[in-house]
């Protein structure tokens, strides 16, 4: 059993982190995908994942959606934790209830799209608004309206995901994402399923929320260009662990240990 | 080398009457008539219960998952006939009496919900992974999840094998008439023993399932069609 005294029941101060994930450790049998993992995400900022595949990065967002369990650790959000529940004066794994409210805070976006195929775009973007929070449908319809055109998808609203292109789908399941209002977006290799050819809209539109809203973003991506320009700070993941870690100009400029550079120059060769 | 076949002594025992089929008709209608109305409901209770044993299998709690687990199976492995039977004959003894209408639908709907069941099932496991995980995304609880997002995908590949079940259980009702309920089988067998004629009636009744179960198979494929269009799958 792990010490739960060491771990406070909310992070309170100046600057509290948006997301905060303390020691956090995850395995899948005796496999260690995370181990003693200290990440803290500053409100507002970008935060981008990057590294070889099985490093963990993905299962850091997973995590984080709690589509994962974690078996160590605990993660917070915006100071309150959100993999566990305070009780008696004490951190205890969170149970459903508890997961609901917290989760609330939280959106992502996924590799495959994951749209609902027997929906519009519009109904897509408006069932978490009418189903969830319990938004008038007029009201929620004018949110999702207002969010499909930030994507540029107003045109295509009637139409189901079958009949849009991998890229268009990415942007209205960016769109249903925002619906809910979240204070933390996930992006988990949102444009690696796409044709090279329409990877630019998707990334468009995700410069645009970087520069117009103030969201706390992590994301996980294998487009180094684009980490490289939009990013706060870069994570370099490597067999679980942050390796090395910074703004993008010195990651990717000056990278300081040996493995962020063997990655690096892989990467730049594949170009 | 068939003469034998155009010969007078054979070729009367098709001795077959129009007079009295046409004396027959409609009571073999009202009896078609009561095997719809048994096939539907029972149908439908299978359409419901099923539905909940397929969902009560995918719960958390391993005492209800195998319990419905082992019944499905028990059912599935023992004869419907000894299901009405037991349900007839059995339930008084222990204060439970119920007409032959109604034992045989809570039969024939109990034994098919264990079919369909593992028809939904089949459906729901056919929903990708991701579908799951969009809608904890969307912060949606269990029970919107199955309503909005899972049951509407897994009905549309369902339908041909729930539609299969349809025309099965429509089939399945003369086995009520063992207990008394008057569907077709029971009526041919009520004029066969008040007029000692056997041919006409059991022949019409052949022809009469014949001509409901087999536009049945393309009607199901329609409806699959229309549900998807509807679905925009």
């Amino acid at each position: 059993m792990e010490d739960m005294s060491a771990f406070p029941l909310e992070i309170t101060g100046e600057d509290v982190p948006m997301v905060s994930f303390r020691k956090v450790r995850k395995a899948y049998g005796s496999l260690v995908v995370l181990d003693n993992l200290d990440l803290d995400v500053a409100a507002g900022e970008m935060v981008t994942i990057i590294g070889p595949s099985g490093s963990g990065k993905t299962t850091v967002l997973r995590m984080l959606m709690t589509l994962e369990q974690i078996n160590g650790g605990v993660i917070y959000v915006d100071g309150q934790p959100l993999t566990h529940m305070s009780k008696g004066g004490t951190l205890v794994p969170a149970n459903q209830r508890h997961l609901r409210k917290r989760r609330a805070d939280i959106g992502m976006c996924f590799q495959h799209f994951n749209l609902f195929p027997h929906m519009t775009a519009l109904e897509n973007c408006m069932e978490g608004p009418v189903q969830v929070l319990g938004l008038p449908k007029a009201e929620a319809r004018a949110r999702s309206e207002e969010l499909l055109e930030l994507v540029g998808m107003i045109d295509k609203k009637d139409q189901h995901p079958s009949r849009l292109s991998g890229g268009q789908q990415q942007r209205v399941a960016i769109a249903r994402a925002l619906a809910m209002r979240p204070k933390v977006m996930l992006f988990d290799e949102v444009t690696s399923a796409l044709d090279p050819e329409v990877i630019g809209e998707v990334t468009n539109v995700i410069r645009k929320l970087v520069s117009e809203h103030n969201l706390t973003m992590l994301m996980v991506t294998h487009q180094m260009g684009f980490a490289r320009d939009i990013s706060d700070r870069v994570c370099f993941f490597y067999d679980g662990k942050i390796e090395e870690q910074g703004k993008p100009a010195d990651l990717f400029g000056n990278p300081k240990r040996e493995r962020t550079q063997q990655f690096l120059s892989a990467v730049k060769e594949a170009v | 080398m068939f003469d034998w076949l155009f010969t007078d002594d054979w070729f009367p025992k098709f001795d077959w009457r129009w007079d009295f089929a046409w004396e027959i008709l409609p009571r073999l209608l009202e009896a078609t008539l009561n095997t719809l109305i048994a096939a539907a409901a029972g149908y439908l209770i299978a359409l419901v219960v099923g539905l909940f044993l397929a969902l009560a299998q995918r719960t958390n709690y391993r005492t209800v998952t195998f319990a419905v687990r082992e019944f499905v199976e028990f059912v599935r492995s023992t004869p419907l006939l000894l299901q009405i039977f037991f349900i007839f004959y059995v339930g008084p003894q222990f204060g439970v009496t119920l007409s032959p209408w109604v034992s045989g639908m809570i039969a024939i709907g109990l034994h098919y919900s264990c079919y369909l069941s593992e028809v939904y099932r089949g459906g729901i496991e056919s929903v990708p992974k991701g579908q799951w995980e969009a809608a904890t995304a969307l912060n949606m609880s269990t029970l919107q999840t199955y309503k909005r997002v899972v049951i509407p995908q897994a009905i549309p590949p369902a339908i041909a094998g729930l539609g299969n079940y349809l025309v099965g259980i429509f089939k399945d009702t003369p086995m009520l008439s063992v207990i008394g309920v008057a569907e077709l089988i029971h009526t041919a067998n009520a004029i066969g023993s008040e007029t000692w004629r056997y041919l006409e009636a059991y022949t019409m009744v052949g022809i009469i399932f014949l001509v409901l179960s087999l536009p049945a198979a393309g009607l199901i494929r329609a409806f699959e069609g229309f549900v998807r269009r509807k679905l925009g799958m």
